[in-house]
């Protein structure tokens, strides 16, 4: 007889999140110290969605998404978690350009980036001010006409090399592109721009570990390999979520699964409005991702002078169509010293990160798959070799992850890595509007994306669930 | 609650939201952003915090009347008059 995940489960609790992303993670830690019986519930064997971790032998552990959060995740972190998670978010000092217009290397602050666009690349010290305060003083309600590109323009016309200083690593870190709307660079610059560049010191496997022991502590009933199957309404209010083969009552619904599949497949259109469902077929998904997984032999090691994010590009100019295309010119290299993980075994690995559209990955056949994820691998050897010298005789293992993997393990529709477009967070907003009791909670429209987007977008829907069910 | 205890209440969920601030000096004429390190989800807390504490709500529209001391307990002063100290 199989398993039953859902062994000892009750009928009935006041809320159910599905996922458990870290917006489900966190709706679900807030919800449940706050005195709810909370269900969350993950279809993977693991928790974390796209902040995960996976192991190889010889004691290799990749991370997917580790490297690169801003500074805000320490608060939100100490304030939605616990004290012992916010003491291991720690800085990354070497963030690294190298491309044929510029090469550096910058601790990401605002202090070093003044110093930068006013030393190396001539700018007027005024106008740098002027660029932080206007990007800093965006809010999300202001108008979404002008898109970053222009608002780039305004402060540093026809200066192609500053646009990609100040735009690829937003680019790596949430899929953002220079055609968005301004405000959602301007919001998530700022955050990055502040103190740097962190990441969690003891491996994403630590960080999900103690969330999940904080879960523990506030009640959270966690459930993995327990698929939402449906979402039922019943006159316009959420009721029952139909889990693996069973129906569990309901009060709220939050939902940590993608917005489309939220509404279009667990929900399903016919119990929405016509014009939110014409709004919501508007919403576009973003762009997915490809990954390649190396690592070095244990007794090899990797220059720290080498950096720890690397931003690395043989492409003239910055244009997102190229950061796009399969023709790859753009990689990020995030480098994992031993420092990562200081309590086990010593490894360096390096996990390099591009931009990929799915439709260039899905109708390849099996050979074909196979085949392109080679090259993939291939081609990631050589660019290598200028950062890791000989990188092709010394990497021992290698591995990669396509926009096919990634809707694999985490079910988003086209490998989405970023969730949706600008214009998804309204939508998400309006479905309890829609629905009574039923929220999203999740990677939307740049600003809520990336670890701390996604958490402090959890804290705001837990905000608007508590005051529902008070 | 009085005006004076309202004031303390907020006091209190500002040092909790920012414990590393001095909150000695503030003054209540002036925008909380003016001086404190605050962003949008530190506005956010205030709200949660009233809510869990209180049990008053604040809803989003009305969340530009948390900009300032003053502002906030001149808003909250008839949510909160008929709550014990």
């Amino acid at each position: 007889m199989p398993k039953d995940f859902l062994a000892g489960a009750k009928d009935e609790y006041d809320v159910i999140v599905i996922g458990s992303g870290l917006a489900g993670l966190t709706t679900a830690n807030i919800l449940g110290s706050a005195g709810y019986q909370v269900l969350l519930i993950e279809q993977h064997y693991k928790l974390g969605g796209m902040a995960t971790w996976f192991k190889r032998p010889q004691g290799h552990v990749f991370d997917v998404s580790l490297h690169g959060f801003p500074f805000g995740m320490k608060k939100s972190c100490r304030r939605y978690w616990n004290q012992e998670i916010a003491d291991r978010i720690i800085p990354l000092l070497g963030v690294r350009f190298d491309n044929p217009q510029f090469s550096l290397t910058t601790p990401y602050d605002r202090e070093n980036f003044t110093e930068l666009l006013t030393r190396h690349f001539g700018v007027e010290h005024q106008t740098v001010t002027q660029f932080f305060d206007a990007a800093r003083n965006m809010n999300f309600y202001d108008e979404q006409q002008v898109t970053t590109g222009e608002f780039f323009e305004k402060f540093f016309p026809g200066r192609q090399d500053i646009i990609r200083l100040l735009m690829e690593p937003i680019t790596y870190a949430n899929g953002s592109t220079l055609e968005d709307p301004a405000i959602t660079y301007g919001i998530v610059f700022s955050n990055f721009m502040s103190k740097g560049v962190y990441t969690f010191q003891g491996g994403t496997d630590m960080f999900i570990e103690m969330m999940h022991d904080e879960l523990k502590r506030n009640n959270v009933d966690v459930r993995i390999n327990c698929n939402a199957n449906k979402i039922n309404t019943r006159r316009g209010a959420v009721q029952s979520v139909q889990v693996n083969d069973r129906t569990i009552r309901c009060r709220s619904v939050v939902s940590n699964a993608n917005l489309l599949t939220t509404i279009f497949k667990i929900v399903g259109e016919e119990v929405f409005d016509k014009d939110y469902i014409d709004e919501a077929r508007n919403v576009r998904l973003n762009n997915s991702s490809t990954q390649v997984y190396m690592a070095l032999g244990e007794n090899d090691s990797i220059d720290p002078a080498t950096g720890d994010l690397l931003f690395s590009s043989t492409a003239d100019r910055f244009e997102t169509d190229l950061l796009l295309s399969r023709d790859i010119t753009s990689r990020t290299f995030s480098f994992y010293y031993p420092s990562t993980r200081p309590h086990a075994n010593p490894r360096h690995l390096i996990v390099s990160s591009t931009n990929a559209n799915w439709d260039d990955w899905v109708h390849l056949d099996d050979d074909g798959y196979k085949a392109s994820k080679e090259e993939l691998i291939d081609t990631t050897l050589t660019a290598l070799e200028k950062y890791v010298p000989n990188a092709r005789e010394r990497i021992i293992f290698s591995e990669a992850s396509t926009p096919r993997t990634f809707a694999h393990y985490t079910q988003h529709q086209n490998g989405a890595s970023f969730g949706t477009k600008f214009e998804g967070l309204a939508v998400s907003r309006g479905l309890p509007e829609q629905i009574k009791g039923l929220y999203h909670a999740g990677s939307v429209g740049i600003i809520m994306s990336g670890w701390l987007g996604a958490i402090n977008y959890g804290v705001i829907v837990s905000n608007d669930v508590d005051a529902q069910l008070m | 609650m009085t005006p004076a205890e309202i004031r303390d209440a907020v006091l209190d969920i500002l040092d909790t939201i920012n414990p590393d601030e001095d909150l000695s000096s503030l003054d209540d004429e002036k925008e909380f952003r003016d001086q404190l390190d605050m962003d949008s989800m530190d506005f956010l807390d205030i709200v949660m915090e009233l809510r869990k504490r209180y049990r008053v709500q604040v809803p989003e529209e009305d969340y530009d009347n948390l900009v300032s001391m003053n502002k906030t307990v001149a808003y909250l002063e008839p949510k909160m008059k008929d709550i014990s100290a």
